[in-house]
């Protein structure tokens, strides 16, 4: 047994987990955190995506005593029912989800990947690495190729994070 | 007293229309909406249940083969496990959908590798993962495995299936002004749904209640407790929200039986998830197919003869086979007609319904055909559809429900911008892209199925809908709240939808497209009784009530609905019953698809740049969520036009590509802006609400649309799907 000791969502907890324990496994068998999903645990389908230190990655890909000491922030620490944030309402309105599962690790990633634009972070579509990306349909969708939806909600996810980054601006 | 409707004539009244809360057809939030964007719908996996444990499948590593033994004890010393499994009621493969009994059970025969054999128990997650892995299984190897169905021997009673032989095809084709012969083979699909399968199952006595990621839960009872040999009263299933099914969750899985057997004899709840290599190892294939397409037009373009065969494959012992000329017996003329199926019988994973079974390759061949023909002829391909719809069905002689396919094509037409397209290919070119457009029809059966449910006003006004329909991103938890809503007169704030419980009335399930018109109609039927009580105690009759905002107005009188029940709930009950109306028309779903593609000329990949779908389901429950379902259907289109492929290992049998890195579902930059267009009807046949299924008819036809656009754009004719890079440029080379 191994003993971790994590910020999770701005509160600190501890497990104690086997060490072949993964952080989303931790988050869902050990914190009472099921808001992060298992779609493959091989970091093929994004499903699992949270922040970690501000940074987005796939929570199966990394074990949890990996995680000692770090700021994990979850769907769970986004926004409740009863006080969405900004990106998870505009998933509502715009019908950005179907089934659902794949939609806490949409909205953690695209969280992130807002801040990743803001920083001036190039994408694979950029076409002009020196000044700013332009947050465009195709931006947005080529930083969010990472997190698979099997409904095909992707139209409405597109949508759903414009008006959400338009609004903040 | 329940309120039973039989559907034995077309209803015409159109009540939901009269309805002052105007909820139905609008384009109102999911309910659920909230829930799921916070992390706080409740997936099978993650209920809290104390004292749960975890179990892990083992699956063969041999495609035929006799298990002789396991090696149970090296495994039981491994730290924390519980119990290692070979029970003989262990499931083979996945009942197929509406099954209502136990599917194929037993482990000591393999029939395909990845079979599962054995369930290991520990408590923790990395434990039996562990154990399951550590497992030794001896075999004795049999050699009698087939794996190819295109080389296998086909039994009789395996061929023509669905068949019709109707007039003398080879004369028709002889005798065509144009004609057509080719054929066209796709590949097998896995439904890929985003959450695994998995069961949590915990007994109290002889009472199993089982968390599931469930379709159909009236027949997954039945289906588990045959499985177990149980009584089905003893066994209560919970799915309230569904990650995902399109086909996969329709019928009683491994990984629940033999949670239910570890949880009985530890006395523990077991949890048992598939991992996604699992997934696609032992749920359920769409089977490839081969398909022999001949179609005979005169001079002016009449089809005189059509031909659909197909060759599709499954486990023996399975009933299931692809229905790939489903919608070809239907959608165009021609006097003519050799419609069938032959199933191969081969040691490949179990073959059953993945989302629009039959259509969704039928339509892909069919569609390239048709195409193909037009152009033949030195028709335009809209106008070649349009002079093809037959009047009434080409086979039966019965007249059509309601059927906007006219229409769909030309306004699809309209707001793609086809009149402006080169009808000669390989002319537009943008650098090295090579542009082009093409089209196809949408069609697919409609179908109602039994379904009850029960509506409960409370007594301050609010309803509770209360049925074991499931929501599998479809909408459910939406349009129930807007049927009942606007039945009651209630905002959907005050309607509270219940689903997902075998302890509610049982519904259809979801699957077939008919989930929405099923539940809907019985939820429909509930609130209508429910409307007839108010009516009776106000001395009025039920058509003259106007409920609007929880208030009830009958002539002269308004009551508030709280102060109306004085205290008291009153229950509705629904129950539909399919009737006549099934046989009298022909009842189908059609639209069109129009597609842009550019493909590179220079590396051979096609991205699709504008999707244009018009279709016509009858009468829309929500617009959004029905929008968002011909999404799907369309993206769907575009993964199984391009990349979507299982590629099996004709040696043994197995899945080369078995995980999301591997087998390519379409990603985000995969799929362009796409334009939904929804025409306004009312199927009068089809349902008490006038509406039809919507959730698959955009999958049937949408990647034909593709390959038609490729085709346009490069000049070459893709009949082995999918149309990947290597087989544009080797096209090319041509």
């Amino acid at each position: 047994m191994q003993k971790t000791e994590l910020t999770i969502n701005r509160k600190k907890r501890s497990i104690e987990a086997d060490p072949r324990t993964t952080l989303l496994d931790a988050l869902r068998h050990h914190l009472d955190l099921t808001g992060t999903k298992k779609g493959c645990d091989h970091g093929q389908c994004g499903a699992c995506t949270v922040l970690g230190n501000g940074r987005r990655i796939n929570s199966c890909l990394t074990l949890a005593c990996m995680h000692d000491g770090d700021e994990i922030t979850t769907i769970e620490g986004l926004g409740t029912p009863d006080d969405l944030s900004p990106l998870q309402a505009a998933f509502v309105r715009h019908d950005g989800y179907q089934c659902g599962y794949c939609t806490p690790g949409q909205i953690c990633s695209a969280t992130a990947m807002l801040q990743e634009v803001a920083e001036g972070w190039p994408s694979n579509v950029t076409e002009d690495v020196e000044v700013a990306p332009p947050l465009s349909r195709e931006e947005i969708a080529e930083r969010m190729s990472g997190n698979i939806c099997r409904c095909s909600a992707y139209p409405n996810i597109v949508k759903a994070i414009l008006e959400a980054a338009e609004a903040d601006q | 007293m329940t309120n039973k409707f039989e559907m034995n004539d077309p209803v015409a009244d159109l009540k939901l229309d009269r309805m002052k809360q105007g909820l139905v057809g609008s384009p109102m939030d999911r309910p659920d909406g909230k829930m799921k964007v916070s992390g706080q719908a409740t997936y099978a996996h993650e209920w809290d249940v104390p004292g749960r444990v975890y179990g892990f499948l083992v699956r063969s590593r041999h495609p035929r083969a006799r298990v002789t033994g396991i090696n149970r004890d090296a495994v039981m010393q491994m730290p924390g496990i519980l119990g290692v499994y070979d029970d003989k009621r262990l499931l083979r493969n996945p009942a197929q959908g509406m099954a209502d009994e136990a599917p194929v059970q037993g482990t000591e025969e393999v029939f395909y590798l990845g079979q599962p054999i054995a369930l290991v128990v520990a408590e923790t997650f990395e434990q039996a993962r562990h154990g399951a892995e550590a497992l030794e299984v001896s075999y004795t190897t049999l050699d009698d495995g087939v794996f190819d169905p295109e080389t296998a021997n086909i039994a009789d009673d395996d061929r023509g299936r669905k068949a019709l032989d109707q007039g003398d095809i080879e004369t028709a084709m002889a005798q065509a002004e144009f004609s057509l012969d080719e054929t066209y083979r796709t590949p097998g699909h896995n439904s890929a749904a985003m959450e695994p399968h998995c069961s949590i199952a915990e007994w109290d006595g002889d009472q199993l209640t089982l968390r599931g990621s469930y379709q159909m839960l009236k027949f997954n009872r039945n289906e588990l407790a045959d499985s177990l040999g149980i009584d089905p009263a003893n066994v209560r299933i919970l799915s309230p929200y569904i990650g995902g099914g399109f086909g996969s969750k329709l019928g009683i899985a491994p990984e629940a039986v033999s949670a239910a057997i570890a949880a009985k004899d530890l006395g523990r709840p077991v949890c048992v998830t598939l991992a996604r290599q699992q997934v696609f190892d032992m749920v359920m294939r769409r089977s490839e197919t081969r398909q022999r397409v001949r179609l005979a037009c005169d001079q002016s373009g009449k089809l005189t003869a059509i031909g659909h065969e197909a060759l599709v494959s499954n486990l023996p012992g399975e009933t299931f086979s692809e229905p790939v000329v489903q919608a070809t017996h239907f959608l165009y003329g021609g006097a003519t007609r050799r419609l069938g199926i032959d199933v191969a019988r081969v040691n490949r994973m179990c073959a059953g319904s993945v989302r629009g079974p039959g259509e969704a390759v039928g339509m892909q061949a069919l569609e390239n055909a048709m195409d193909e023909l037009a152009e033949r002829a030195g028709i335009d391909p809209v106008e070649f559809r349009k002079r093809n719809i037959p009047e009434e069905h080409p086979e039966k002689g019965i007249p059509y429900s309601t059927r906007k396919l006219h229409e769909a094509l030309d306004e699809g037409a309209k707001r793609f911008g086809w009149e402006k397209r080169s009808a000669e290919p390989a002319k537009v070119r943008e650098g090295e892209w090579l542009i082009g457009t093409g089209m196809a029809t949408a069609a697919r059966v409609n179908m109602l199925q039994e379904s009850q449910a029960r509506v409960t006003l409370t007594a301050e006004g609010k309803a509770v809908v209360e049925t074991d329909m499931t929501d599998i991103g479809t909408g459910t938890y939406a349009i129930l709240t807007q049927i009942s809503g606007d039945m009651l007169g209630l905002p959907p704030e005050n309607v509270e939808t219940r689903l997902g419980d075998t302890d509610f009335p049982p519904a259809s399930g979801s699957g077939g497209s008919f989930g929405a018109s099923s539940s809907g109609s019985a939820v429909f039927l509930a609130c209508e009784d429910i409307r007839k009580q108010i009516a009776e105690k106000l001395q009025a009759d039920e058509a003259d009530l106007d409920l609007e905002n929880g208030e009830v107005n009958a002539g002269d009188q308004t009551h508030k609905l709280s102060d109306l029940l004085n205290g008291k709930p009153m229950t509705g009950e629904g129950h539909v019953v399919p009737g006549k109306t099934g046989e009298a028309v022909s009842q189908g779903t059609y639209g069109a698809f129009f597609v842009e593609v550019a493909v590179n000329s220079t590396t051979g990949e096609t991205r699709v740049r504008r999707m244009q779908g018009t279709f016509d389901a009858g009468r829309i429950l929500n617009e959004k969520t029905a929008t968002s379902q011909c999404y799907g259907g369309m993206v769907w289109g575009i993964g199984i036009a391009l990349t979507e492929e299982l590629m099996f290992d004709n040696r043994d049998g197995h899945i080369a590509n078995r995980d999301l890195a591997e087998y390519h579902v379409p990603v985000n930059l995969d799929v362009p802006d796409i334009e939904v267009h929804l025409l306004k009807e009312r199927d009068p046949w089809a349902s008490p609400i006038q509406s039809k299924g919507i959730g698959e008819l955009s999958i049937c036809g949408a990647a034909a649309a593709i390959t038609n656009a490729m085709y346009n754009a490069t000049g070459i004719r893709f009949r082995d799907y999918p149309a990947t890079l290597d087989k544009v440029i080797s096209g090319m080379a041509d």
